[in-house]
């Protein structure tokens, strides 16, 4: 039986603009005080995974601002679930009792980005020309539906609406209003500006029914974690033991094959399937939840993540969110970091960060915005391509 | 007969058996021999995890999954065609494959609609296939 695995120092930058700032400069930043909270130096690390998705530092450069030991490092890309897949790397490797300390770093410089991927038709010329196999077959984007982000979750929205009803422009702005409203006790958050519900709807259109304020927004921000082996954490002070944040499960998954989905996305399927295997795993349920992290990358992503994580029953999400249920007082909150809408989405920084706002809860050390109470929390983030990354966190006993 | 100017497919070689055959006006899919399943687009394996196929003809029926209208064309060649259709079509015998529904105005196009394939000869080596309404 593999040995289990925790968190031992976990910590996140300020998410926002940081013009002052490369991306090395906030790994290290990340880096350094997750060491800190851990109460290790670099010495004692393993392993490192690195993830920065859109580029412009490795693991190897991050060892050269803290440290070079000499240990593997595991440069990690996995669109939207690249921090949670660095740090379920170094699970795996404390896991599999190769080492007994892990560092997972994720850090993004993402301000001004403006819309994520699609844009292909831009390229088109008035006359075709084929080039090699993948070539010949024009890009869809533009031509069937769009690839562009904000159109993928605007549709996914939509499509929710259209199965189980109930859904309205409105519905979807509220879901904005709250995580904007829950950032207001987030010092490291983006945004942390309450927004009316009049605001949001009255923003800038950016796909329907998304506005701009219903979208995540693009920051820099860089986290970090330091994962123990089970043996190794018994060996440390009460302290560490008692801070300690177990991992009660790890998950990735990517699409099964089905009909169709070799052009379409589908982040119901992956997300559901994650869940059951993260709740498998952990032997708990939805219900055991004190409170969840999900990837609000869109307020309409946000509504179907509520059923694919098994948060309500099958079509029920509208139903669940209008009980008041995901606001920060209600029985199952959900983003009260602020979400991607609110906190930011510097991505490859994302599956740490909200491993991060899980943890500072379980720990009582989560401030204004404490959950009171708080045993047992889920960390969910997607990747479009398709992957879904879930950690479920339980409190130390110690 | 003016040059054809719209795009005109790459074809590798595991493909190239369903374009000999459209070229014969008849549609056929691989389909698995371990599990029976017919797929499309060609792929070296089942999603059961075989790579026995055979080549085995359709029916060419289904009904629409799907679909989209184009009004603002990929290049002038289509543009004269707009607006027209694009569609997902559920094959009677599971896949999906994507074309044009012709033969009917495209706001009579709906979800679910019965299709049958009909075939184009675009220029003397290329045949396509589209859809057309079937009652």
């Amino acid at each position: 039986m593999a040995e289990n695995a925790w968190i031992l120092g976990i910590n996140m930058t300020k998410f926002g603009k940081h013009p002052d700032k490369d991306a090395l400069d906030l790994a290290s930043e990340a880096a350094l005080a997750a060491l800190k909270d851990a109460g290790v130096t670099m010495k004692d690390i393993g392993v490192l995974a690195y993830g920065n998705l859109m580029g412009g530092s490795s693991g190897q450069m991050l060892q050269k601002q803290i440290g070079q030991t000499g240990i593997p490092v595991f440069n990690v890309a996995n669109a939207c679930a690249t921090g949670a897949t660095a740090l379920r790397t170094v699970i795996l490797a404390v896991k599999a009792g190769e080492v007994d300390f892990g560092l997972a770093v994720g850090v993004e410089k993402l301000s001004g980005a403006g819309l994520l991927a699609g844009g292909t038709r831009k390229e088109d010329e008035p006359t075709w020309t084929p080039h090699g196999r993948f070539g010949a077959v024009a890009a869809i984007d533009g031509r069937i539906g769009t690839e562009t982000m904000p159109g993928v979750f605007a549709q996914i929205g939509m499509e929710y609406g259209y199965k189980y009803g109930g859904t309205s422009f409105e519905l979807f702005a509220r879901i904005a209003e709250k995580n904007h409203a829950h950032s207001t006790l987030n010092p490291l958050a983006t945004y942390s500006k309450r927004m009316s519900l009049e605001e949001i709807m009255n923003d800038v259109m950016i796909a329907y029914p998304n506005t701009r304020p219903m979208c995540s927004a693009n920051c820099d921000g860089a986290a970090a974690a330091v994962v123990v082996s089970d043996s190794k954490l018994k060996t440390l002070s009460l302290e560490q033991r008692r801070r300690a944040v177990k991992i009660a499960a790890s998950v990735l998954t990517t699409d099964p094959w089905e009909e169709g989905c070799q052009v379409l996305p589908n982040v119901n399927t992956v997300t559901r399937n994650g869940a059951r295997q993260a709740y498998e795993t952990a032997g708990i349920g939805p219900e055991d939840l004190d409170l969840v992290e999900l990837h609000d990358c869109f307020a309409t992503a946000e509504l179907v993540h509520y059923d694919n994580l098994m948060l309500c029953e099958p079509g029920g999400a509208v139903d669940f969110f209008n009980s008041g249920a995901p606001w920060r007082d209600g029985r199952m909150p959900v983003n009260v970091s602020g979400g991607l809408e609110s906190k930011g989405h510097p991505i490859a920084a994302t599956g740490i960060a909200n491993v991060w706002e899980i943890c500072h809860h379980l720990r009582g050390e989560a401030g204004d915005r404490q959950i009171p109470g708080a045993k047992v929390g889920l960390a969910h983030v997607i990747g479009l391509g398709s992957t879904c990354g879930i950690h479920i966190l339980e409190k130390s006993a110690a | 007969m003016a040059a054809y100017e719209k795009f005109v497919p790459e074809i590798p070689p595991l493909h190239e058996p369903f374009w000999a055959a459209l070229r014969q006006h008849r549609v056929e899919l691989q389909q698995c021999r371990r599990c029976g399943q017919f797929r499309f687009v060609p792929s070296e394996l089942c999603p059961c995890g075989s790579p026995e196929y055979s080549w085995a003809p359709i029916a060419g029926t289904g009904e629409v999954y799907t679909y989209t209208i184009v009004h603002r064309a990929p290049t002038p060649a289509y543009q004269q065609d707009a607006p027209y259709v694009i569609a997902h079509v559920t094959m009677d015998e599971g896949p999906r494959m994507i074309s044009n529904v012709v033969g009917c105005d495209p706001s009579d196009v709906f979800i679910g609609m019965p299709v049958e394939i009909v075939f184009d000869d675009v220029t003397p080596e290329l045949t396509l296939y589209r859809f057309r309404p079937r009652s």
